[in-house]
């Protein structure tokens, strides 16, 4: 099915089981421990070995020898494999650094062995035994340091041929030198850790040279295809199965270390082995969100205006790596005729630097929503209301794109009226209780709708069972959920009639799970083989498909009806779609939007921020299940408390890696640092998006919660900080003396 | 993990004698600390001696009337922390006790174990990076690394690690008592104030414990009265090891006891500051912090640690 003009009636629209809140189909597998996740996946495969990683002890160098006499030697041992005795792998086309390094080594804890033995302790403890000799080489590891000499990237997305260069529209200097009111100032952002609950994982197993890997992977096709690049081999020969996840967050966006030393572990082990990453190399071994440093500059009119803004941003990576795109949001939040943007790239010798929930502008609004927050107290301005006067509804850099549906001023002013906005006190450090200083503050949220081809294969059997499968993965997201609602609305029948099958390679390729895309595309794809297989089911009951109604499990047309189940009577009816769109994301700029509004209290003597409510206004096209729409939001606004008041990977720049890497070191909110959340979802549809008329929402709820944050403590202190994460020391010298 | 024996011992005596004449032998207790750094390889017995079998498990008056109490070593977390003359009595060890870890370890964790619990410093914890508590003779990267958590006071050249709980602060500021027993049936009795080491040239010594020595009780003197307060400063607000901590015990007058965790090898309690707690924080902090030496990562812990001792007086007085 091509999506290329925008989506009519349609039986969706039905809404008896989409839109309807409703409890994920597999929660009870999930609450009972039995979702099968994938190290713990003990039937798949028997005779399942145990390998664990041996990571490099030095961040930067040549690898000159490894002594595995010992290793070898010890109890329980099976096959050893190290970066020196195995051809070099490959690397995978999504990947900056090699996921199995040696002799050169990379960064820190970059794989360079694999031990495999009967028991997970006998692995590790061999691990252990192997003895390095390294030489080490000097690293870069100092973003600031490095910041001055990085080098511009391309700021646009219109990647290719254009040389790296300035972006800009108007004259940015001139109008910024002429406004009457400005903000100049340089936020920045830490590195941060996925930290999701389950790590990356691993069983693979050989059969001949077919490889299949049970592995906890987000896009099922990208991992297939690049573990075949790495491996050297086939992607026919490659299966993945990934039903279940512990959680992503991009962390399992592409092929890790796990899949890629299990499979080669396996095959020198002669057995299936199974690996997971143990939490303290994830860190280093792995992808982070990059630090960024960004100078922002906003110049107004007296009435609010902008009339100049720019966003740079740096950001640091490996050799080959990506930046972090925090201007990106700037570029379409905010009306202002003269604009200016640009990246800079430092090459880092630090763990690859790669996408975290909402890559670019998760960093980017923290830094801009602050900037905007500096502004409206400049103009003596409601903060609300500097963003609704600065409200388009077009993209600026092309005024005659318009949004496909923007509903950011609703999303404020809904959210400043539930929240109760209108009682903040705009003089900061005026606001008492006990202990704590109270302030509030506000962001707006802004992350683009990526549109994404998507496949599905729908099955009815003889008892009316409508069964879906696609590759489409369920990061704790409610994918099998949506998914379910999509083949019941469509087929009219009940979500007890609909089975689903996710996250396997053989399954049609999805969308996957990423960039807040999976929901809206997956259930698209899903939405189109459906309505192929009501052509097959009328085709097979001589019923006029056009004319058909869907519902109650039965057909109905015209005064003829007949059961769902009897069109399958005699054979299976299968049928396969995806969904494909055409340039109504080129005609429409398609994002979504939030209103953040946060309550802090900064306690007066050791300058601890707890939060004490939290509310978040979204608008992000239709919502498909209000139940699980609402879990991803209140789970990004706690990432994003996480980031405004304590999540920071620490680097020693002597040595080059990430200092707390583990969960004692690297702190996220616990639940005594949640208080009381509320998401509202305008009721909205997007009719360019897809046949859904939905949107992406599970990366919008992070979006400018951290900045929102910020502004409540600026609010409640008097103090501005523009360094994340807002830990006490920021501030604490500059509160009020007390005795 | 490397392969150890295992063996539960049935008297103090026994256990004392069975880790003395082991080389390499240590005793288990909760495990809530052992087990993780013998995962990550940073502890290597090679035989373990379970002690709970030793009927150390209750907490009783002191013989003669004297007020106080004995806390067997087995004690959990989780039960000197409800223990209504705990509650009642020692206030300060009540709180400090729950606001250390979570529920599942407290339920775990000992009284003993709590005392003999390893830094949490992050180079500790990477056995790549060199680290003269773990590894003597190595050196100390957290010195030229990353030391935000680390300690400012009493650290030397070789080491800047901190104590990282929080019953022991407590106990330090109530003059608790640590009971002990030797493979010979000899016992002593070690004032808190001597039981932890500052870290010198030795950082790998926590404790003044000789080899094979056993904790088998904590003794608490009589109650002081006054007004309890456990002050725990951290990044979130549970879960956490403290940046700063402070236990106190504030009398009516204005007099007291104060003793800091968080930035030191051991619980910091220095008495000639107390006796400026009429004074005020600031007179306090500048004693109690004499010869501090923070490093840029945490020297926000100088100006920290008088704002607490700020707020326990606020506390301590009804107007925070």
């Amino acid at each position: 099915m091509k999506f290329d003009t925008p989506a009519g009636q349609n039986p969706i629209d039905q809404l008896k089981v989409v839109g309807k809140p409703t409890a994920r189909v597999d929660g009870k597998l999930k609450t009972s421990g039995t979702a099968p996740y994938a190290y713990e996946r003990h039937d798949v495969v028997a005779n399942q070995a145990y390998g664990h990683m041996l990571g490099s002890a030095i961040a930067k160098g040549r690898i000159t020898r490894m002594d595995t006499s010992a290793a070898k030697a010890a109890p329980g041992v099976l096959a050893i494999v190290t970066a020196l005795d195995t051809p070099k792998v490959a690397k995978g086309r999504f990947n900056t650094a090699s996921l199995f390094g040696g002799p050169k080594v990379e960064h820190y804890h970059q794989a360079i062995a694999v031990v495999v033995a009967e028991s997970f302790e006998q692995a590790r403890a061999a691990a252990a035994m192997i003895r390095v000799t390294y030489v080490k080489q000097p690293g870069r590891y100092d973003l600031a340091a490095l910041a001055k000499s990085a080098k511009l990237v391309s700021a646009s997305s219109d990647e290719g041929t254009a040389p790296p260069e300035v972006l800009r529209v108007g004259k940015f200097e001139s109008a910024f030198a002429a406004a009457p009111v400005t903000v100049d100032a340089t936020y920045t952002t830490p590195d941060e850790s996925h930290a999701m609950m389950e790590p990356h994982a691993t069983i693979a197993a050989w059969n001949g040279d077919k490889l299949t890997v049970w592995t906890s992977a987000q896009m099922v096709a990208w991992a297939r295809s690049d573990l075949a690049r790495t491996l050297r081999i086939k992607p026919e020969n490659v299966r993945i199965d990934s039903p279940f996840i512990g959680g992503g967050f991009g962390a399992k966006l592409f092929v890790r270390a796990d899949a890629v030393l299990a499979a080669l572990g396996a095959k020198a082990a002669g057995r299936p082995v199974k690996l997971a990453l143990s939490r303290p190399q994830i860190a280093n071994n792995t992808v982070h969100r990059p630090a960024t440093i960004q100078r922002i500059r906003l110049g107004a009119t007296r009435d609010g205006t902008l009339t100049a803004i720019a966003h740079e941003s740096t950001s640091g990576n490996l050799p080959g790596g990506s930046p972090e795109t925090a201007q990106s949001q700037t570029r379409l939040l905010y009306a202002g005729a003269n604009r200016l943007f640009a990246l800079r790239l430092a090459e880092l010798d630090l763990p690859e630097g790669n996408a975290m929930r909402a890559p670019g502008e998760a960093p980017g609004l923290m830094a801009l929503e602050i900037a905007m927050d500096e502004l409206a107290e400049k103009l003596g301005m409601d903060p609300v209301q500097l963003r609704i006067v600065n409200d388009t509804q077009v993209d600026p850099e092309k005024p005659d794109r318009p949004f496909s549906s923007r509903q950011l001023v609703e999303c404020l002013r809904t959210g400043a009226d539930k929240f109760g906005w209108s009682k903040r006190n705009a003089r900061p450090a005026s606001v008492r209780d006990g202990r704590f200083l109270v302030g509030m503050g506000m962001a707006a949220g802004f992350r683009n709708n990526l549109v994404v081809r998507s496949a599905a294969r729908v099955r009815l059997d003889k008892d009316g069972v409508v069964t879906v499968e696609t590759d489409m993965t369920d990061i704790g997201t409610g994918s099998y959920t949506v998914i379910a609602q999509t083949a019941a609305e469509t087929m009219g029948v009940g979500l007890d009639r609909v089975k689903v099958m996710l996250g396997d390679s053989d399954f049609p390729a999805s969308s996957g799970s990423g960039g807040q895309w999976g929901g809206n595309n997956s259930t698209a794809g899903v939405y189109a083989a459906c309505m192929k297989l009501r052509e097959a089911v009328a085709t097979q009951l001589g019923f006029d498909a056009s004319r058909a109604v869907f519902a109650d499990g039965r057909v109905i047309a015209g005064d003829r009806s007949a059961a769902l189940a009897d069109a399958a009577r005699d054979v299976a009816l299968i049928a396969e779609d995806h969904i494909e769109y055409g340039d109504l994301d080129k005609q429409y700029q398609q994002s979504t939007f939030a209103g953040h509004f946060v309550e802090v209290g900064v306690d007066r003597f050791t300058g601890v921020t707890r939060v004490r409510r939290m509310l978040a206004v979204c608008a992000a096209g239709r919502i498909l299940n209000p139940t699980t729409a609402r879990s991803q939001v209140i789970g990004a606004m706690s990432m994003g408390v996480g980031a405004a008041l304590m999540e920071e990977l620490a680097v020693d720049t002597k040595r080059g890696f990430f200092v707390n890497h583990d969960l004692a070191g690297y702190e996220v909110p616990v639940h005594a640092d949640i208080p009381h959340q509320d998401v509202i979802f305008l009721d909205e549809t997007d009719n360019k998006s897809s046949p859904m008329k939905a949107k992406g929402v599970g990366e919008l709820g992070l979006c400018g919660v951290a900045a929102a944050v910020a502004n409540a403590i600026y609010n409640a202190t008097g103090v501005r900080v523009r360094e994340y994460p807002i830990t006490l020391e920021k501030h604490l010298e500059k509160l009020p003396a007390v005795t | 993990m490397k392969p150890f024996t295992y063996e539960r011992a049935k008297s103090a005596t026994d256990a004392a004698a069975a880790v003395a004449r082991t080389p390499g032998a240590r005793f288990i207790a909760g495990g809530t600390n052992l087990l993780d750094l013998m995962k990550l390889q940073i502890e290597t017995p090679t035989h373990l001696v379970d002690v709970q079998d030793l009927g150390l498990d209750r907490i009783e008056p002191i013989d003669g009337g004297s007020g106080g109490l004995r806390i067997g070593a087995f004690v959990s977390n989780t039960t000197l922390a409800a223990d209504e003359r705990i509650r009642r009595d020692y206030g300060v060890l009540a709180r400090a006790l729950l606001a250390g870890a979570s529920g599942q370890l407290r339920n775990k964790a000992t009284t003993a174990g709590n005392l003999l619990q390893r830094t949490r410093c992050p180079y500790f914890y990477d056995t790549n990076q060199p680290c003269n508590k773990r590894a003597p003779g190595t050196g100390c990267s957290a010195l030229t690394g990353y030391s935000r958590q680390l300690a400012v006071i009493g650290s030397s050249a070789a080491c800047i690690a901190t104590h990282p709980g929080d019953m022991a602060v407590a106990m330090r500021v109530l003059d608790a008592t640590v009971e002990t027993v030797k493979a010979d049936g000899a016992t002593r009795a070690v004032p808190i104030a001597d039981f932890h080491r500052l870290p010198g040239t030795t950082p790998h010594v926590d404790t003044t414990l000789q080899a094979g020595e056993l904790i088998t009780a904590v003794t608490l003197p009589k109650p002081l009265g006054g007004t309890h307060i456990y002050h725990k400063v951290r990044d979130r607000a549970s879960y956490a090891f403290a940046l700063v901590s402070v236990a106190a015990v504030v009398q009516r007058d204005g007099s007291g006891r104060v003793a800091i965790g968080g930035i030191a090898h051991k619980p910091w309690r220095v008495e000639a500051a107390e006796q400026l707690l009429p004074r005020g924080a600031k007179a306090v902090a500048r004693r109690l912090l004499a010869g501090a030496k923070p490093t840029r990562d945490n020297a926000f812990k100088v100006p920290l640690v008088e704002r607490t001792l700020a707020s326990v007086m606020a506390d301590a007085r009804g107007d925070a």
